[in-house]
């Protein structure tokens, strides 16, 4: 029976990948990609593929990719994808090289999720099963949260239209997945490449060192240490075997290592394709420097656009850094609080990042979104999804229709488009608390199965 | 200082009182064989296709090198001469500008028009004799230098967003070229008279008398000019002569009341007009310091063809009367390109004086229709798109009547080219993509590099510099149309960044479009005169022919102008709601929890705090007695 079923589960997730990989196919046929390249929901300065070309271009004629304000990307991204920009086959869409690459790295990055997802669902009931839970929790209605994940991510509009919109973010989200199915997985090389990749993309998944630290130092998500401890005292016999590993230092020590091979590698590759044109430092200053100084004030779905559009001159530097500051103020209540979750604290800090960046994209969320997938029985009893669903479906019908109306119409103003922006922003909040608290009373109520108190449950 | 200056004042006081024995006197110098300052006044009118009338004022000083004045001038200005040797200015040029001038009725190919066609607003180009990193801070003392001269907002020129540097596609290309417009900026009479401050005669006296503002400034195109020029080994500074021109172009619309009493009932003929009818005032004699002060009556080659003018029967015409007999007439020295030659009339205004003043009108008598030289492409520039987030500007080239001929004249050779340089400005909020650039000849998409022979772009920086790009097209001489398009995306600015009145739009400077290997020049008989009007010599100097393309307003997105504290309090709300809520949940325990950690602590207490809470008990337990 159970053999059964996931047999019907797999077959049916094969299918629903191969219709997200048609339906990719059939938008990206569409004359002009829908337009959707320039939508600012997919392109933000950061990941918009005509400044690509246009730095790609910059690079043909001899001049510096940075000379101007236009591409703020990476120089390897440039060398990479920059060829595709300009390649044609005759009789097929523009860019159907470049659209083919989206989209094979999306599917790459949805297997990653699938066998991280497997990976952690093992894990966790590895850990119920030493916990003497298995009687108590019904693991047969456990669902398969990879299959989840990598269904959530392929299927979320939010991805198909980063991905057809020849955005750079399937790139970026890949490699942050690279890096986590590294962690989870063990294999350290990789996920230092994947980590170092995605901070050389986008700077912001620097953060996701202490996820890795935590997943590389003790494993992947399970229930607190306390817990397992508590049951072994319950039961008096401390079976060694049935404990979690405690902190192990080697992984860290060779994942730094591997990090800064790979980091050094990365500089030399930019520092050699930049040679002639100001090296490093420029580049370091036109993107991790307009990433931190939000120098493009064009819309996107973030709130940080309109803010220092609108704040007085002598207040900008002071809010640049109160904003940044938020997001690493964050970082070490949420990992104290969350060490025994390595996966879910990465999770944690890509929505936060994607919520305070500076240039947020769909593709930004839609990596979070996937990722969530992952916690689906954990998150079991969270509070407000139908309202967050609700949320994200309207903020994202609406905020297309108030751009509409102010830029294309004239009619609405700005003030409209960024009600939404914050109305996102607010959803995106609602989501990361409920989730925490979710996983936190997750905890609490196996603690409660294995102390037995059930007057407390509710609690 | 005071007294330093008190001989200089005096010399002032003696020249205007007795100018008559000065200028004798410097005559005297001048046969002596040193070069004396010298002053020119002419005015040269031109009746243009379409019923209007074009008159062009041409002031030049010039200050001869010399060491004997020191730093002292009898009539060149003192404020132009300090600005030259301050700034070592090698050449530069200042037109303030209204109104756009008609190249399709206009003309485009005489010297004239390609000299004195500027583009709307003001237009400052400098070339500097200083090393290369000096020429920014050089230029921005300029521009303040010059906006305070000329009380207009140059100075908004010195932010390096504003001006750019051409490598070779403007004209005067040489490596120390700035260039910078400010498409916007009103012109009006209070620019006009810091310039007329710098004539000897300001506007009390000569042709400048004329300048009758109302008149003036009811034209359709109105351009005042001030280029100087730089002459001789200027290394050492003051040694450096220069010479300055003032030029004041303007079309105006003659009264054609006269024209309507005469022939009312024919409305192709073209209106009559006399200088007392356009501008209300009569020259009464010429300045005195001015030493050629002429008027001049040009008929182009069209007109001329038109009129059936030759060589023989230009003094009998009878098709125009002129009110007044010419003092000379010049024709011009035959080109292979037209058999027509233009015809110059002549008057030189020292024969007039207050009680016999000058006043030259012309009496059509049959209607004419001819057509100007035109450029070989006539230039027009739009944008493309709607909404506010992204458009394309076009430059579109269509060949005009000389287009044809000149192809006629070299269509023996088969792989015959139009050379086209475009020279294009555009400021930092229009985020120009230069991949996106398009070329259409003929209405057919055309392979870039086939078409385009150089290129140089120098993209835009956010706020530090504005894009610019010099292209040279190679077209095919029977091109009937091509056309430039390239996309741009637009800036949103900061609130503080938007002009007063930012729902207006905001303006793309014009493209200049240049044909290099056409130069525009008109060769007069009879030299041994010519060389004495300024003028005319300058009409014989080769220059090359130049078209400016439309001021495009470009409408920018705005944000709410009223709302700073509301975003500003709004999104700190949301930020505070983030911090405080997660932190709220990552700190929050549940009573379990806390009963365990109250049992804990009440473990530890040592007895100050159980004394402190007993204390604090008893503090409550008495307040609420007491109520």
């Amino acid at each position: 029976m159970e053999k059964l079923k996931k047999k019907i589960g797999s077959f049916s997730f094969w299918n629903w990948v191969i219709a997200s990989i048609i339906f990719r196919l059939i938008l990206i046929y569409f004359p002009k990609n829908l337009n959707l390249s320039s939508r600012p929901e997919v392109s933000t300065p950061l990941t918009s593929f005509r400044r690509l070309a246009e730095g790609y271009w910059l690079k043909q004629s001899s001049m510096s990719s940075y000379a101007g304000s236009m591409y703020h990307g990476s120089p390897l991204l440039l060398s990479l994808l920059g060829p595709l920009t300009v390649k044609r086959i005759e009789g097929q869409p523009n860019h159907l090289l470049y659209s083919l690459v989206s989209v094979i790295a999306d599917v790459v990055s949805a297997m990653l999720i699938r066998a991280t997802g497997q990976n952690l669902r093992l894990a966790y009931l590895r850990s119920l099963e030493s916990l003497d839970l298995v009687k108590q929790i019904d693991v047969s209605e456990f669902l398969f949260s990879g299959d989840i994940a990598a269904l959530i991510y392929l299927c979320n509009p939010f991805t198909i239209v980063a991905c057809v919109g020849l955005s750079t973010s399937p790139i970026e989200n890949m490699a942050v997945i690279l890096c986590l199915y590294g962690a989870c997985s063990r294999l350290i090389p990789l996920a230092a490449f994947g980590w170092v990749i995605a901070t050389h993309l986008s700077l912001y998944p620097a953060i996701l060192i202490i996820p890795v630290i935590f997943l590389l130092g003790c494993g992947p998500d399970s229930p607190p240490r306390k817990l397992f401890l508590q049951r072994h005292q319950q039961k008096e016999v401390l079976n060694q075997s049935k404990l979690p590993p405690g902190f192990s230092w080697g992984p860290i020590i060779h994942f730094a290592f591997w990090a800064f091979l790979w980091s050094v590698y990365v500089l030399v590759l930019c520092g050699i394709s930049l040679k002639q044109f100001g090296g490093l430092w420029e580049m370091f200053k036109s993107t991790y420097g307009f990433i931190l100084t939000v120098e493009d004030l064009s819309p996107n779905i973030g709130v940080l656009w309109y803010f220092f559009a609108e704040v007085f001159e002598f207040f900008r530097n002071f809010f640049l850094i109160v904003f940044h500051v938020n997001i690493l103020f964050m970082i070490l209540p949420l990992a104290i609080r969350l060490r025994h979750r390595p996966c879910y604290l990465a999770f944690v800090y890509v929505a936060i990042c994607s919520m305070l960046k500076s240039y947020p994209s769909v593709g930004d969320s839609a990596l979070y979104l996937g990722l969530l997938g992952w916690f689906v029985n954990e998150l079991a009893d969270m509070q407000f999804s139908l309202f967050l669903f609700c949320g994200y479906v309207g903020v994202s019908l609406l905020s297309p229709v108030m751009h509409n109306l102010w830029i294309w119409r004239g009619t609405g103003n700005a003030n409209f488009y960024f009600t939404t922006a914050m109305v996102y922003a607010c959803l995106q909040i609602v989501l990361v608390v409920e989730g925490i608290s979710a996983v936190l009373n997750h905890d609490r109520k196996l603690r409660i199965l294995i102390t037995g108190k059930p007057q407390d449950a509710k609690s | 200082m005071v007294l330093l200056q008190r001989p200089h004042i005096l010399l002032l006081l003696i020249g205007t009182h007795q100018f008559l024995q000065c200028w004798i006197a410097f005559g005297s110098v001048n046969e002596e064989g040193q070069k004396q300052e010298e002053f020119s006044e002419e005015l040269l009118l031109k009746p243009l296709p379409d019923h209007k009338l074009l008159a062009h004022f041409h002031f030049q000083s010039s200050g001869p090198p010399s060491t004997s004045n020191g730093c002292h001038h009898h009539l060149f200005p003192k404020a132009i001469s300090q600005l030259v040797q301050k700034f070592r200015i090698k050449e530069m040029e200042l037109s303030f500008t209204k109104g756009r001038w008609n190249y399709e009725s206009w003309g485009g190919f005489d010297p004239l028009s390609s000299s004195n066609a500027k583009p709307p607003g003001v237009e400052l180009w400098a070339v500097f004799d200083v090393p290369q990193h000096h020429i920014d801070a050089s230029w921005k003392n300029l521009t303040h230098t010059l906006s305070g001269l000329f009380c207009a907002s140059i100075n908004f020129l010195e932010s390096t967003a504003t001006y750019s540097t051409p490598e070779w596609s403007f004209p005067p290309a040489s490596g120390n070229v700035r260039y910078g417009t400010l498409p916007c900026e009103a012109v009006c009479t209070e620019n006009l008279t810091p310039w007329l401050k710098l004539l000897p005669c300001r506007d009390k006296a000569g042709i400048a008398l004329l300048l009758d503002r109302p008149s003036l400034y009811r034209g359709f195109y109105h351009s005042q000019q001030l280029h100087l020029t730089s002459t001789g080994s200027s290394s050492e500074g003051i040694d450096s002569g220069i010479i300055l021109e003032q030029t004041l172009t303007v079309v105006l619309q003659p009264n054609s009341e006269m024209a309507i009493e005469v022939h009312a009932s024919e409305k192709h003929i073209q209106p009559s007009w006399s200088l007392s009818s356009i501008f209300g005032k009569q020259v009464s004699g010429r300045c005195v310091l001015a030493k050629p002060s002429s008027v001049y009556l040009l008929l182009d080659r069209g007109l001329s063809a038109a009129n059936g003018l030759t060589s023989e029967n230009f003094w009998s015409n009878p098709s125009f009367e002129l009110s007044a007999n010419p003092d000379r007439i010049f024709l011009e020295e035959s080109s292979s390109h037209s058999k027509s030659l233009s015809i110059l009339y002549m008057f030189q205004v020292e024969k007039y004086c207050e009680s016999e003043p000058f006043d030259i009108g012309l009496m059509w008598k049959v209607p004419v229709a001819w057509l100007c030289q035109q450029t070989p492409l006539h230039a027009s520039r739009f944008l493309m798109g709607s909404g506010n987030e992204r458009a394309a500007i076009a430059i579109s080239l269509k060949s005009t009547q000389f287009t044809e001929g000149f192809m006629s004249a070299n269509s023996k050779d088969g792989s015959c080219e139009l050379r086209v340089d475009v020279f294009q400005v555009v400021p930092w909020y229009v985020k120009v993509y230069f991949h996106s650039l398009r070329v259409f000849v003929d209405q057919q998409p055309r392979a870039v590099s086939d078409i385009i022979e150089k290129i140089h772009v120098s993209p835009s920086k956010d706020k530090m510099s504005p894009g610019v790009m010099e292209v040279v097209l190679k077209l095919p001489c029977r091109v009937n149309t091509a056309a430039l398009t390239i996309e741009f995306d637009k800036g949103f600015l900061r609130i503080d960044e938007y002009l007063p009145d930012a729902n207006q739009g905001f303006d793309i400077p014009s493209a200049i479009i240049s044909f290099p290997n056409f130069h525009a020049s008109m060769v007069f008989l009879e030299d041994d005169s010519l060389n004495k009007s300024p003028l005319l010599s300058k009409f014989q100097e080769k220059c090359p022919v130049m078209s400016y393309t439309e001021v495009l307003l470009v409408p920018l997105t705005t944000p709410d102008f009223s709302m700073p504290y509301n975003v500003i309090t709004i999104t700190c709300t949301v930020f505070a709601l983030y911090f405080g809520s997660l932190l709220n949940v990552l700190q929050r325990r549940v009573a379990e929890e806390e009963r365990f950690l109250k049992a804990k602590a009440a473990k530890k207490t040592g007895r100050l705090p159980l004394l402190l809470s007993k204390l604090s008990a008893k503090l409550r337990g008495s307040g609420i007695n007491q109520n």
